[in-house]
């Protein structure tokens, strides 16, 4: 029997991603290679400045896969730093402080995913509320910038400032010294996160059923499996994996503000759609959403190499960028219609 | 049986039930909240004449001020509604589309590339238009996206949500441009004694009342959102209808942008209508319109944007923050979709039809 | 019970609010046997399978499997697999985004020690499964990108490896060529081969007859008879499922009145739809009614859809009182004079939370266009004038139409046409569902409307009806136009030409 075509719209959209993504990197070397572009610390640095964004956006991609949304994830990031700077400012340690925040992420995408999967509310809705409550909740805490310093918490200092050393790809620069690369801790978390759901989507029971329940939530169902459950669990898992983002991202900033991460979910959302996860649920994987950071990052990284471009253009060309695949994942849905009529 | 209606049933199936009852409940919290303090417990509802240095003489009350602050949440509730009745979603890019009117409005007066004005340096109505328009363009934008494209409206405009704010930026220079001038100030302050917010949500309300009576539209809107199907075979272009509502909805979004970068007198991208989609929403949801589309009652959002300002004016009483309001308001949002929500509803009807089952037995 | 049955129902009944939807409904299935269920809308059919399937909760009578002590009665889909039935429908109800493999496995992976799935297993017992059935696929290729055929297959796949004693097959091939028909009826051969029942629901008779060893036919939520295969030729099977026995067949007293032949009112020339419609020719004069007969998807809706421009043909020209003209959309048509009643009343007829008024004045609005409201007064006025004209039963003309019984729901849609001044009218399926006074209230109003000088399109299930109504009528079967009888219409000779051929 033949099939259609191996090559289906889907793995299409990703290589176009991943083609998207080494075209602009070029690009970046090509305009910017005397600023330093060309250097794999660069590269790295795109890394960590996205470390965070790489888990919440694997969590965006385990709530998408379910035909679902959460657009709570910049706001509870925002919570969770405001809540580690003033736990930490306020004599508790480091570690309580994580465990805190991984299990109030726990709870916030318990009561979220209840409220999708056992009560229908639109996941929308219910993030949206939950984007404002966390936010007011940040605020809540403490309205003030509130800033990590060694002072603060020498624990969560020295993880922060820790450098792990690459033992390749250095470059000397021109005063002769040779410039070890290196990356954070933050990286370290983000890419085991990004290999545990990488392996979890693929290779579990609970895996497979979010893209059963994204592909025909009636079929699904009619197979056996438990739907709300299925809802319930994504969203504590996309939560759990914002907060882990959170401590990536504080790791990052060093400080708890209310205005922090503000359009992060825009970011996530946009990194995992690029990535080639549908929005109408049941396609995608987290290599892509991978890429999808990288491409965010890239953007952000040329725009400020360049020193000249407004600061709000990562903002914008993100928000292009999303914008374009949407059409293009709309227009391929149609193509899809017409072929089935 | 009886086939009338009892009072408590007839009450029950009043469309505005629940905004109204949700304004009495905050303003029973502040006579409440005044007496505790030992204040008199009516201060909610005075109102004075003042003398300001500013001004002159204006209306002074706890009233006014909610009346006043609360058009624009008014005003994007008019166009909410619509989008809501015809699509069945929401238009979350609201408020950072009344932050890219404000930027444009702005930066129009101040003659492009001037951060700091106190003379106009085009006609008021210019700018006036420029935002408007903007705005306008803006729902087009999430209309043909949602009409043509069939995407998932909250999907839609959360491209404008995140993009409208940084363009806002872009179009400011990345400043906050203060335009400093009585007449623009005008807008977002008084005439005569009246605030003038309060006019031109009065006259949106009204105009859009008209509309609604004197064309099919609000039939129209509402046949589109109830069954889309049967819509198109009794003749209706359902694509068209939505894509205008948006266009309607981003209209009211400039007009609420404008009135509020009069109010503070500047475009500020980062604050100007900051969390107001969550007004604008919790205003439909509480006028009792369904977020599932269909039905409006337009009535009701108003009601609903009020009631939101007095919320939002006693928490501040009560000691709120700006930034920690939201909490609350979150906290609102979901217990009326719960209580909107299909299982709930079925949960109630079968507790009614138990109750119902056990008087007839009785009987 | 029999040796060799395997399953019984006994005096199923079921009642949905107002409506009795099963009456002491008996089935009987025997081992390795295909059975059909056969009847037409509204007749009981799904509401059976629900019943079998545990997704309905009847109220009385028993189920009885064998092997099985005592009666069966099941509460979900997933009781109903456990006792070994499983049921495959139209729309495939698998993911379409996972592989065959997955969906043959997915819920009952086999896991690896690691508590992970075992992939490489479930893929290759997969391929043997499919092998085993002769089914060419590459069980690691996403089910969409296999054609609906295929598909179904895997459907039915799943349900025979999950140890399915009864399979339903609920309207399977409604969506599928001669091929891929041809393809699933020698799997379904095979599974019967291997002791597997089937229960196959469908409305194509040749198929019946292609595979089928019994048929039980229903009718309008009642058990009508159970008939091996070679003793109910056709004819008597149309007859049955359509309720009039061709050995007593009443006289039906003819109504309708002459027409003006030399107005053609609507000329469509090679109209089709694909898929649904094959190229079609129709004249319709100026006063006539014109019946669409044929069974249940022989495309007589499809057709009427069309003309009216729902659905978008795809070739052929259409003149309208001589004039060629363009439809791409319903508003075209009504331009051009026509109104359609649709057979999906609550779907694409009624705006269940507007007014009866609303939903009277709607199509003359939106013909009007927005900006020329009707005056409240002049609606208020039209609303009561067909609240009156076809007697309404309503509390008030502000109700809600969805409070309306559904013969009053269908009355004001018909209202909403007639307030158009439609002269050509499309009724599709008017009187279903609805009581039997309404009913011939709705016949003697389409009579006195093609006395007022309309045209009407009117297509039923009901041939009585149709007798009594129509002044031609057209017959289809598989989307073409297999007939067209004028004159003397005749019972009998209506009934041969649905079924088709002397068998």
């Amino acid at each position: 029997m033949k099939t259609k075509s191996k090559l289906n719209s889907n793995t299409l959209l990703l290589l176009i991603t991943i083609a998207l993504f080494f075209v602009l990197y070029a690009g970046g070397c090509i305009a910017y290679g005397a600023k330093g572009f060309t250097h794999f610390q660069t590269f790295l640095n795109v890394m960590i400045t996205n470390a965070g964004l790489i888990s919440v956006a694997c969590g965006l991609t385990v709530v998408m896969l379910t035909a679902g949304i959460d657009i709570s994830v910049g706001a509870l990031v925002a919570m969770d730093c405001m809540l580690l700077a003033v736990g930490m400012q306020n004599g508790i340690g480091a570690i309580p402080m994580i465990i805190l925040v991984l299990v109030i992420g726990l709870v916030f995408g318990a009561v979220q995913g209840y409220l999708v999967g056992y009560l229908q509310i639109q996941p929308f809705i219910v993030t949206m509320a939950g984007m404002f409550f966390a936010r007011g909740m940040t605020a809540v805490i403490c309205t003030d910038q509130v800033a990590i310093t060694a002072d603060t918490n020498q624990l969560f200092y020295d993880i922060a400032n820790a450098k792990i050393i690459l033992p390749f790809g250095g470059y000397t620069n021109n005063k002769g010294v040779y410039m070890a690369p290196f990356i954070r801790v933050g990286v370290v978390i983000a890419l085991l996160v990004l290999l545990i759901i990488f392996l979890m989507l693929r290779y579990t029971k609970f895996g497979r059923s979010l893209y059963a329940v994204g592909g025909s939530e009636q079929s699904a169902a009619m197979m056996g499996l438990n739907v709300k459950m299925t809802k319930l669990k994504a969203h504590i898992l996309c939560s759990f994996l914002a907060s882990i983002g959170g401590i990536c991202y504080c790791l990052n900033s060093m400080q708890g503000s209310v205005q922090q991460a503000t359009g992060f979910e825009m970011d996530a959302i946009s990194s995992s759609v690029i990535g080639g996860t549908l929005l109408t649920g049941g396609v995608g994987n987290v290599i892509g959403t991978f890429f999808g950071v990288l491409i965010n990052g890239t953007i952000s990284s040329i725009v400020k190499t360049n020193g000249k471009l407004a600061s709000s253009w990562p903002n914008i060309l993100t928000a292009a960028l999303l914008f374009v695949f949407i059409v293009i994942q709309s227009i391929f849905a149609a193509i899809r219609e017409k072929q089935k009529a | 049986m009886k086939k009338e209606k009892t009072f408590l049933q007839k009450v029950r199936e009043w469309p505005l039930l629940l905004p109204v009852v949700a304004l009495f409940l905050v303003m029973a919290v502040n006579i409440i909240y005044d007496a505790a303090n030992g204040n008199n417990p009516f201060t909610f509802f005075m109102i004075t004449l003042q003398n300001t240095t500013g001004n002159g003489t204006i209306l002074y009350g706890r009233i006014i001020d909610i009346l006043n602050r609360g058009s624009e949440a008014a005003i994007l509730a008019i166009g909410m509604t619509l989008v809501v009745s015809s699509s069945a979603g929401t238009d979350i890019s609201v408020g950072s589309v009344m932050a890219l009117a404000a930027s444009v409005c702005c930066v129009m007066l101040a003659g492009f590339g001037e951060t700091s004005v106190t003379e106009l340096r085009m006609p008021l109505i210019f700018g006036v238009i420029g935002g408007i328009l903007i705005a306008c363009v803006c729902g087009m934008f999430n209309g043909f996206l949602v009409a043509y494209l069939k995407i998932q409206p909250m999907v839609a405009t959360l491209i404008l949500f995140s993009a409208a704010r940084a363009i806002g930026f872009l179009v400011n220079n990345n400043m906050i441009v203060y335009v400093r001038n009585d007449t623009f100030g005008k807008i977002g302050g008084f005439t005569g004694i009246i605030p003038t917010p309060i006019i031109i949500a009065l006259v949106c309300v009204v105009l859009t009342a008209l509309i609604l009576k004197k064309t099919a539209l609000g039939t129209y809107i509402q046949s589109v959102g109830i069954n889309p199907k049967a819509s198109r075979i009794a003749g209706l272009s359902s694509v068209a209808i939505i894509f205008m509502t948006y266009v309607i909805c981003g209209f009211f979004a400039g007009v609420a942008g404008i009135v509020k970068a009069s109010r503070i007198t500047s475009a500020d991208p980062n604050n100007v209508g900051l969390y107001m989609e969550m007004d604008a929403i919790l205003a439909v949801a509480l006028g009792g319109n369904s977020l599932g589309g269909g039905k409006f009652n337009l009535t009701g959002s108003i009601i609903g944007a009020y009631t939101i300002q007095a919320i939002t004016t006693t928490l501040y009483a009560l000691g709120v923050s700006t930034d920690q309001a939201p909490v609350f308001k979150a906290i609102i949002v979901i217990m009326i979709v719960a209580i909107q929500a299909p299982p709930v509803q079925a949960y109630f009807r079968k507790r009614r039809a138990a109750k119902l089952a056990l008087q007839q037995e009785v009987a | 019970m029999d040796k060799d049955v395997i399953l019984t129902a006994r005096g199923i009944t079921m009642t949905f609010p107002g409506v009795k939807a099963l009456q002491n409904v008996d089935l009987t299935l025997r081992k390795g046997e295909i059975h059909a269920l056969m009847g037409e809308n509204g007749a009981g059919k799904s509401t059976l399978i629900k019943c079998l399937t545990g997704i309905n909760d009847f109220e009385a009578g028993e189920i009885r499997m064998d092997g099985i002590d005592g009666p069966v009665k099941n509460h979900s889909t997933r009781d109903a697999q456990n006792v070994g039935i499983s049921t495959v429908y139209q729309e495939v109800n698998l993911c379409p985004n996972l592989s065959v493999a997955e969906n043959l496995f997915i819920g009952r992976e086999p896991l690896t020690a690691l508590k992970t799935i075992d992939r490489a297993s479930y893929n290759k017992r997969s391929q043997i499964i499919m092998d085993d059935l002769g089914i060419e696929v590459d069980v690691t290729q996403n089910l969409e990108n296999y054609s609906l055929a295929i598909q179904q297959m895997v459907a039915i796949a799943r349900a025979v490896d999950m140890d399915c004693k009864v399979l339903i097959l609920d309207e399977p091939t409604s969506s599928l060529d001669d091929e891929e028909v041809e393809k699933l009826f020698k799997l379904m051969r095979d599974l019967k081969a291997k002791g597997v029942s089937i229960l196959f629901v469908t409305h194509f008779l040749e198929q019946v007859y292609a595979v089928c060893d019994r048929i039980t036919v229903l009718r309008n939520g009642t058990f009508v008879g159970e008939y091996p295969i070679a003793e109910l030729p056709r004819v008597k099977l149309v007859a049955a499922m359509m309720g009039k026995d061709l050995d007593a067949l009443e006289a039906i007293e003819k109504e309708n009145a002459d027409f003006d032949k030399a107005e053609v009112v609507i000329d469509a020339q090679g109209i089709s739809h694909t898929g649904t419609v094959k190229p079609f020719d129709l004249k319709i004069h100026k006063g006539e009614v014109v019946g669409v007969g044929g069974l249940l998807g022989s495309g007589r809706s499809e057709l009427a859809r069309s003309i009216y421009g729902a659905d978008r043909a795809s070739t052929g020209t259409l003149k309208v009182k001589g004039e060629e003209v363009k439809i791409a959309q319903p508003i075209d048509a009504m331009n051009r004079g026509m109104g359609m009643l649709p057979d999906d009343r609550k779907a694409e007829g009624i705006i269940g939370d507007l007014s009866i008024r609303e939903n009277i004045i709607l199509a003359m609005q939106a013909k009007r266009g927005a900006l020329k409201p009707i005056p409240m007064k002049e609606q208020e006025a039209i609303a009561d004038k067909f609240i009156d004209l076809l007697s309404i039963k309503c509390p008030s003309r502000e109700a809600k139409i969805n409070q309306l019984s559904g013969g009053n729901q269908q009355k004001v849609i018909l209202a909403r046409w007639l307030a158009t001044d439609a002269d050509f009218l499309i009724l599709d399926e008017p009187t279903r569902g609805i009581d039997v006074g309404t009913k011939s209230e709705i016949q003697k109003l389409i009579i006195d409307l093609a006395k007022q000088g309309k045209s009407i399109m009117f297509i039923s299930s009901e041939i009585s009806e149709m007798l009594r109504t129509c002044n031609r009528m057209v017959i289809m079967r598989d989307g073409e136009k297999v007939n067209e009888l004028s004159g003397d219409l005749t019972q009998e000779g209506v009934m041969n030409a649905i079924a088709g051929g002397e068998k």
